[in-house]
């Protein structure tokens, strides 16, 4: 059973098609990276299925729940972790308060205290610079610390899926590979279902799992990132010479 | 007048603007809306304490209640008023831009102001509500009234209790984080709806707060009555960095203070003159600090 199905989505901003009839589904536990140029839709999409931007068409499922035009606050209570583009910490935050803002979702429940604390000293575990700097406002975080602050506050809503949008967004490549190699072994040991977007398919080449490719609004590939990679059809989908020739 | 008479007198203005100012500062944070529509609120809370009339004396309901229970009606008068706009008007606004949002609000608050017109009339009504604290009491060698000193504790009893409320509770976390940036924080599951009624039902007591101390302090109910505390409420949240609760509470004693200090300083002949002085250091603080006094931090888009 798959735990995300989009089903012939399409999103339009006035007479701009931003995404035209797309259709994927996650497995749980799986890892799939959404490549492609600028303007390609990915992020469109992303935002559609957390709720953020209401889709012209189609029809979203996530954990057997239609999500489609939900509110963002319902499908993150459903387990749907969205990780926007350039990172959205709360800046005059604290990092420790910016960890907490999600676990209140789960307020009222049994012991949802104990798991927050249990949690945060988890999410402290896997990045002990967060830890640190606890008490700091998270705004004075350098670019790196704040993508592994938006993964930790990720975490602490106990989230089936995280969608990441552009996580390699504005860092150097030494901290974009220090994110991956946490965010791949957070995965492996939570069998995590990760949704990632960027617009270089080498970072989905080199980590692996499924890769499909964007282009116009629409899917062109889909398959094994490595296979692909290996493959002259990735080239042409990127700059589009199979519609000229 | 002793200094330190006029220290209680800048002060007690300065609480009474800091209250407005913070009533509009709660609700531009959380959705971005200048409501234009808390004056009418204030006066709303006054009139709700009278029986409809347009007689020129006040017909009392609930003024004649003890004071632990005048209170309390008043403050859940302004956070019900107040509710129940932000579910029957600004709900519909949510997606608007600010400018529309803040017309909206100049409209409501003619509706409100014009039900109070129909069911009372413009006449103001002089009103006895709470009279035990206009007596004046000796503080450091000063007589002033004690409403003055009541004004002063209150104030600093909320700014305190909503300190507390936004730093040490997780709904105060919630809310801070909407503040920032509502759609991360929505993402995060915040309610939206609930940060906003929450914020309009403080926003809403807030007003009942100021409408008991300019009842008592003036001893009339005129429908008119917010509209200055509001007017001068609004400047100190833009000068106060618009969306920032310290600024805004800061700019609202700054206010106070200065018109205070003008009205003791200035040369009689000078003094009808006093508001243009003070507005004019309003223009001269925009004109260095435009982004005000504390500027609030992520002016992101909202919902």
């Amino acid at each position: 059973m798959s735990l995300l199905n989009v089903s012939n989505i399409g999103i339009r901003y006035g007479r701009l098609t931003a995404v035209r009839n797309v259709s994927f589904t996650m497995a749980e536990g799986e890892v799939l990276f959404i490549t492609g140029p600028n303007g390609a839709g990915k992020s469109s999409l992303l935002r559609a299925i957390a709720g953020v931007t209401a889709p012209s068409g189609g029809r979203i499922d996530f954990a057997d729940h239609d999500i489609t035009g939900k509110v963002p606050e319902a499908i993150a209570r459903l387990g749907l972790s969205m990780v926007p583009e350039g990172r959205d910490v709360f800046g005059s935050l604290s990092i420790e308060e910016n960890l907490m803002v999600g676990t209140g979702m789960h307020a009222g429940e049994n012991g949802w205290r104990a798991r927050a604390m249990a949690e945060l000293e988890a999410v402290y575990a896997t990045f002990p610079i967060l830890k640190e700097r606890r008490h700091s406002q998270a705004g004075l975080l350098s670019g790196g610390q704040q993508q592994m602050l938006v993964i930790g506050r990720a975490l602490m809503t106990y989230p089936r899926l995280i969608a990441i949008d552009e996580p390699s967004l504005g860092l150097a490549p030494n901290i974009t590979d220090q994110v991956y190699e946490r965010l791949i072994a957070l995965q492996k040991e939570r069998r995590l279902t990760l949704l990632i977007v960027e617009q270089s398919s080498t970072r989905a080449m080199m980590v692996g799992g499924r890769m499909m490719l964007m282009r116009g609004g629409e899917i062109v590939l889909d398959g094994d990132a490595r296979a692909l990679g290996k493959s002259e059809a990735i080239e042409a989908a990127y700059f589009g010479y199979g519609e000229q020739a | 007048m002793s200094a330190l008479q006029i220290m209680f007198d800048a002060l007690s203005l300065g609480s009474l603007y800091a209250l407005g100012a913070l009533g509009i500062a709660l609700i531009f944070g959380v959705m971005r809306l200048v409501n234009f529509a808390h004056g009418d609120v204030i006066a709303f809370c006054v009139f709700a304490l009278l029986w409809p009339s347009v007689d020129a004396i006040a017909i009392v309901f609930a003024g004649n209640l003890p004071w632990f229970l005048l209170i309390p009606f008043v403050l859940v008068m302004g956070a019900g008023l107040s509710v129940l706009c932000e579910f029957v008007v600004f709900r519909r606004f949510r997606n608007t831009n600010p400018a529309t949002m803040m017309i909206a609000s100049f409209a409501l608050g003619f509706v409100i102001r014009y039900f109070l017109l129909m069911l009372f009339s413009s006449r103001p009504k002089s009103i006895s509500l709470l009279p035990e604290l206009s007596q004046p009491v000796t503080v450091l060698g000063a007589r002033i009234p004690l409403l003055q000193l009541i004004t002063i504790l209150v104030t600093v009893g909320v700014l305190v209790g909503l300190t507390v409320f936004l730093r040490r509770t997780r709904f105060g976390l919630e809310m801070r984080a909407a503040a920032e940036n509502f759609t991360m924080a929505r993402m995060l599951g915040v309610r939206a709806n609930r940060v906003i009624m929450v914020a309009f039902a403080l926003s809403g007591a807030l007003a009942g707060a100021i409408a008991l101390i300019l009842g008592s302090q003036t001893g009339t109910a005129n429908i008119v009555m917010g509209a200055n505390v509001m007017l001068m409420a609004f400047i100190a949240t833009v000068i106060g960095g618009m969306g920032s609760l310290a600024g805004a509470v800061l700019a609202g004693f700054l206010l106070g203070a200065s018109a205070t200090l003008l009205q003791a300083l200035l040369p009689p002949e000078a003094r009808a003159f006093r508001d243009a002085f003070v507005y004019g250091a309003v223009i001269l603080v925009l004109i260095f600090r435009p982004q005000g006094i504390l500027s609030a931090r992520g002016m992101k888009e909202r919902v």
